[in-house]
């Protein structure tokens, strides 16, 4: 432990919970109070803690950037991050992306044109993704909003157990309940005064960011051989969404 | 004649980072792919002037794209490995300490051992010890499940070694950590993790380099003593490859375009909204 941090306590928030705001002629001043190789520094590990948050897919806190990457350059903040978003898009082509502006949580979405399936192979994230887009879809078709029963139901179907052990995704509950919701691909909470309690499945923030109801509707048509204006209110409503 | 980052090699970048390590034939196939999708100019046979060029601005994110070769079938692998620090710490981002502490006795036991593996058995038993935080087996066995997902160790019939992905980063840390017991081969003198050696001299080698080294030789014997060679030559025909083989995906694509094929041509059938 740096003897520098001896005034602060493991778990005191409230010094990151909040970033000053400053016009830029102040950060300008800030900035000159430090070093080039300082302030270097400081982006090259914002860069690779976002990485490495976003390679596991789990959302990067903006209190957390502050407590474990920024520390004592607070005042600099902005400076430092506006040059990690640089470096991002230059090297990874990647940028931040705010899914949460209330509580400003981030993931990183890339800046290249997407990519048609055709070159594309499987592995176990792509399964899980497959997954995934079959349960956005069934809460999609089901009006946005689905209730637990019915979607186990649906999986049931495609031979997909909560109970079992699926031979490619294991734990298919803990990947549902636990997994796409910790990543923010879907918003699952309580239904109040149920016993025993159910629970209603929407979508989450990354879903909506990282797809569309367009495009879930046109991989619903796809599955269905129909056209996506077959859904009249849900072709309405993916129109009016873009 | 350095060439300009460009979109190709972004996606390159992107791809491998998702993969964390991707072998020689992928990865040419992946630059393939995309200097087409990106409508780049491809240079056939020029990956390594491609990875050159991203390499210069990984440098200064301490960072590098790393050709290294596999101790289990010899193939070329490249990786995306962490510069900055040289101890197990550059892991810390993401892992608990009695995690850290889990993996570092690991990699004790793997670099002790005679053939380079650490028995599940014995890394749950040193779970029980642990100084940060004791962890229960149950535990611990998820734990390694995680290594071995993040590729810092591999696993065979329930034993453990350095993924080849490990060993291209932590070379450096392992040889000065362990520096009479961590082996180097005696062929291309690098870090040797499972490997086989002399009896009377102890030279070590990778079991590819030995293959190698005695592919035209009838009676093998040490490069250094002369003795006669022990063990059973590797035949480098026979693929024993270390994971079930890996495909390119698109890390931040389109999750529709993604399709897992069985799911969803069920899916077809059954699907009645």
């Amino acid at each position: 432990m740096r003897a520098e941090r001896s005034g602060l306590r493991e778990g005191d928030d409230e010094d990151f919970s909040v970033v000053p705001t400053q016009s830029p002629s102040q950060v300008q001043r800030n900035l000159e109070s430090r070093s080039q190789e300082e302030i270097n520094r400081k982006v090259t590990e914002l860069v690779q803690f976002l990485l490495v948050k976003d390679q596991k897919k789990i959302p990067i806190k903006r209190v957390d950037i502050l407590k474990k990457v920024i520390r004592e350059y607070k005042d600099v903040y902005s400076e430092i991050v506006n040059r990690a978003g640089r470096t991002l898009q230059q090297v990874f082509g990647l940028q931040m992306v705010e899914i949460d502006t209330k509580h400003h949580i981030y993931i990183l979405t890339s800046t290249l044109p997407r990519v048609e399936g055709e070159n594309l192979k499987q592995d176990i994230q792509t399964a899980k993704l497959g997954l995934l887009i079959v349960i956005l879809s069934f809460i999609f078709m089901k009006g946005n909003s689905a209730k637990d029963s019915a979607v186990w139901e649906f999986l049931r179907r495609l031979r997909v157990h909560p109970g079992e052990k699926h031979e490619v995704f294991g734990d298919v509950k803990k990947l549902v309940m636990e997994e796409f919701v910790r990543q923010k691909y879907l918003e699952i909470t309580p239904i109040p005064l149920t016993d025993p309690p159910e629970f209603n499945f929407q979508w989450g923030p990354r879903a909506a960011k990282e797809t569309s109801k367009k495009d879930i509707l046109s991989f619903v048509a796809k599955m269905q051989k129909k056209e996506p204006s077959f859904w009249i209110s849900q072709y309405n409503e993916a129109k009016a969404n873009t | 004649m350095a060439a300009q980052m460009s979109d190709a090699h972004r996606r390159f970048l992107q791809v491998l980072m998702s993969h964390g390590i991707m072998e020689g034939a992928e990865a040419r196939k992946l630059h393939r792919c995309c200097c087409e999708i990106s409508k780049a100019y491809y240079a056939q046979d020029k990956l390594d002037d491609f990875v050159s060029t991203i390499n210069n601005q990984l440098q200064p994110l301490f960072m590098q794209i790393r050709k290294g070769m596999s101790e289990v079938d010899g193939r070329t692998h490249y990786a995306l490995v962490n510069m900055a620090e040289t101890e197990i710490t550059k892991m810390a981002s993401d892992y608990a300490e009695n995690e850290l502490e889990l993996f570092r006795k690991t990699m004790d036991l793997i670099i002790l051992s005679e053939n380079g593996f650490a028995s599940s058995t014995d890394i749950l038993n040193s779970a029980d010890q642990l100084k940060t935080k004791k962890m229960k087996k149950k535990e611990a066995e998820q734990v390694l499940k995680i290594f071995v997902d993040d590729k810092w160790l591999s696993e065979r019939n329930g034993e453990y070694t350095l993924h080849t992905r490990c060993i291209m980063e932590m070379e450096q840390y392992i040889l000065s950590t362990y520096p009479d017991i961590a082996k180097k081969c005696n062929i291309c003198h690098s870090l040797a993790i499972q490997s086989q050696a002399c009896e009377t001299c102890g030279t070590g080698m990778h079991l590819p380099c030995v293959g190698k080294y005695f592919k035209t030789q009838s009676r093998p014997r040490c490069p250094q003593c002369n003795d006669f060679w022990p063990y059973e030559i590797p035949d480098r025909s026979r693929i024993d490859s270390q994971s079930s083989s890996r495909r390119i995906i698109e890390p931040y694509g389109d999750p529709t375009d993604a399709l897992y094929k069985e799911v969803i041509l069920e899916t077809a059938t059954k699907m009645k909204w």
